[in-house]
């Protein structure tokens, strides 16, 4: 059959761009095709950070991260790369036990940690409360500009990605139905397009989980590390109702994006009030500072989430010549090089770096 | 023209740009101080370029500056007696202090 590409990756943001780049860098020709509709990648916060959630979450992450550092080398300067690491805040002796715990895991994976005292916090960051008991620093985390960094993954090689701007209707086995009336064909077609995967697989398991964000004006020096709250492992990943966590990130331009909130069954755009002033309360209760401070702007986004909160990587499992690279939650900036290396993996032949088990999509059932 | 001295309002107020003290014109805003004392820059970008104030009316945010502590519209903020005022400090792209 004639085919358009090697690859057709469908998703321009930063798992399609990455999946576009790994695929180009294994001699594929790759077509990517977007509708510019946005998701994920335009809507967070580009913290790039070692989840410990689980082993198979650390491994995504944690090669991730080496690939990103790699990247960092020569990466656009507008990807605003800031290797300026995560302090996981611990607010009383019961998260402290936390941090301890997490320094563990993460060293036993070869993640270089500190815990670091209650003085030492606040000599590193004196804009937090008195009163916390010390935190957790990850020297190797660091933030990007995600949506550059897709741009800038796509461009890396001209001769090998080309991109399409065009909505997809429909997938059929091997090829792509377009809105611009074409049907594509490919080998291997990539489904990487976050939360509009189930507009064209609604057999698969992913579920918005919508979450706010709000810059502030520019406040230089206020604040040096992206700052979460330990308490950000309970409160935000093990509930299913509403719930905010402090997670603040300083921007290169002095701004600071201000996170988090996670809520299910709300698929709207609007910000919701409500939501707004209880993430800002719980900013407001570690950095009291804030209150002083202008706010620019707040919007929403929606993260993509799977029942285990893994993405789901590799090939569909009842329709052929389709793979997936979707279901990355609020980890899709973080994770993104090591999703496409395993995919790529998957679809040139290769040994992957990681056990691919965990996130095939297999462990759903068979998706017919 | 008799007006009371004890009435009267001031004609001339002090207050503090950027760590030096100015008297002005009582009433006028800070945006209008600046213009007579630090050639209307009010900000610096993200790129390193000065800005100064573009509408006058509170409307496009080039006039941000920090009054008393708290980022202020300079355009829309009359000058009061013993007010500091800070115009805001440079950043570069990738570092943020």
């Amino acid at each position: 059959m004639s085919q358009d590409a090697d690859a057709i990756v469908i998703g321009a943001g930063i798992v399609g761009a990455a999946c576009a780049h790994a695929l180009a860098c294994a001699g594929l020709d790759v077509l990517v095709l977007d509708d510019r509709r946005g998701g994920a990648t335009a809507a967070g916060m580009g913290h790039l950070v070692a989840m410990d959630d689980n082993p198979a979450e650390l491994d995504l992450s944690r090669h991730s991260l080496t690939l990103w550092r790699e990247w960092s080398r020569q990466m656009a300067v507008d990807c605003a790369w800031h290797p300026c690491g995560t302090l996981w805040l611990a607010a009383n002796a019961e998260e402290m036990d936390a941090a301890r715990e997490k320094q563990d895991r993460l060293r036993a994976s070869g993640v270089d940690c500190a815990l670091i005292t209650a003085q030492t916090l606040q000599g590193l960051e004196p804009a937090l409360r008195a009163g916390l008991h010390g935190a957790l620093q990850v020297p190797g985390d660091a933030v990007v500009y995600a949506p550059n960094a897709a741009r800038w993954l796509l461009a890396s090689q001209p001769q090998r990605i080309r991109i399409l701007e065009t909505s997809v209707l429909a997938l059929e086995d091997h090829r792509v139905r377009t809105a611009m009336g074409a049907t594509l064909q490919a080998p291997a077609v990539v489904l990487a397009n976050g939360i509009h995967a189930t507009q064209l697989c609604p057999e698969l398991p992913i579920r918005p989980k919508k979450g706010h964000l709000l810059i502030t004006d520019r406040y230089p020096g206020t604040v040096h590390h992206q700052l979460v709250e330990l308490g950000y492992v309970t409160s935000a990943h093990h509930s299913t109702g509403p719930s905010v966590a402090f997670n603040v990130q300083p921007r290169p331009t002095g701004q600071l994006l201000i996170g988090s909130s996670r809520q299910f069954d709300d698929t709207s755009s609007a910000v919701d009030a409500d939501m707004l002033a209880r993430m800002l309360e719980r900013a407001l209760s570690y950095l009291p500072g804030l209150a002083d401070f202008n706010a620019i702007r707040s919007w929403t986004g929606l993260r993509a989430a799977t029942p285990d909160s893994l993405p789901i990587l590799g090939p569909h499992p009842s329709r052929p010549g389709l793979w997936l690279a979707v279901g990355h939650e609020g980890l899709g900036t973080t994770t993104a090089p090591a999703s496409a290396q395993l995919l790529a993996a998957h679809i040139t032949g290769c040994t992957p770096g990681i056990d691919p088990t965990p996130y095939l999509a297999q462990r759903f059932g068979a998706l017919a | 023209m008799n007006a009371s001295p004890t009435n009267a309002s001031p004609t001339h107020i002090a207050i503090e740009l950027n760590g030096t003290q100015h008297t002005v014109p009582a009433g006028i805003t800070v945006v209008a101080a600046l213009s007579l004392w630090a050639n209307g820059v009010t900000r610096v970008s993200v790129l390193g370029e000065p800005r100064a104030a573009f509408c006058g009316m509170g409307i496009c945010q080039e006039c941000r500056v920090t009054v008393n502590g708290q980022r202020r519209l300079a355009c829309q903020t009359v000058c009061l007696p013993g007010m500091v005022v800070h115009t805001t400090t440079p950043t570069k792209p990738g570092h943020s202090a």
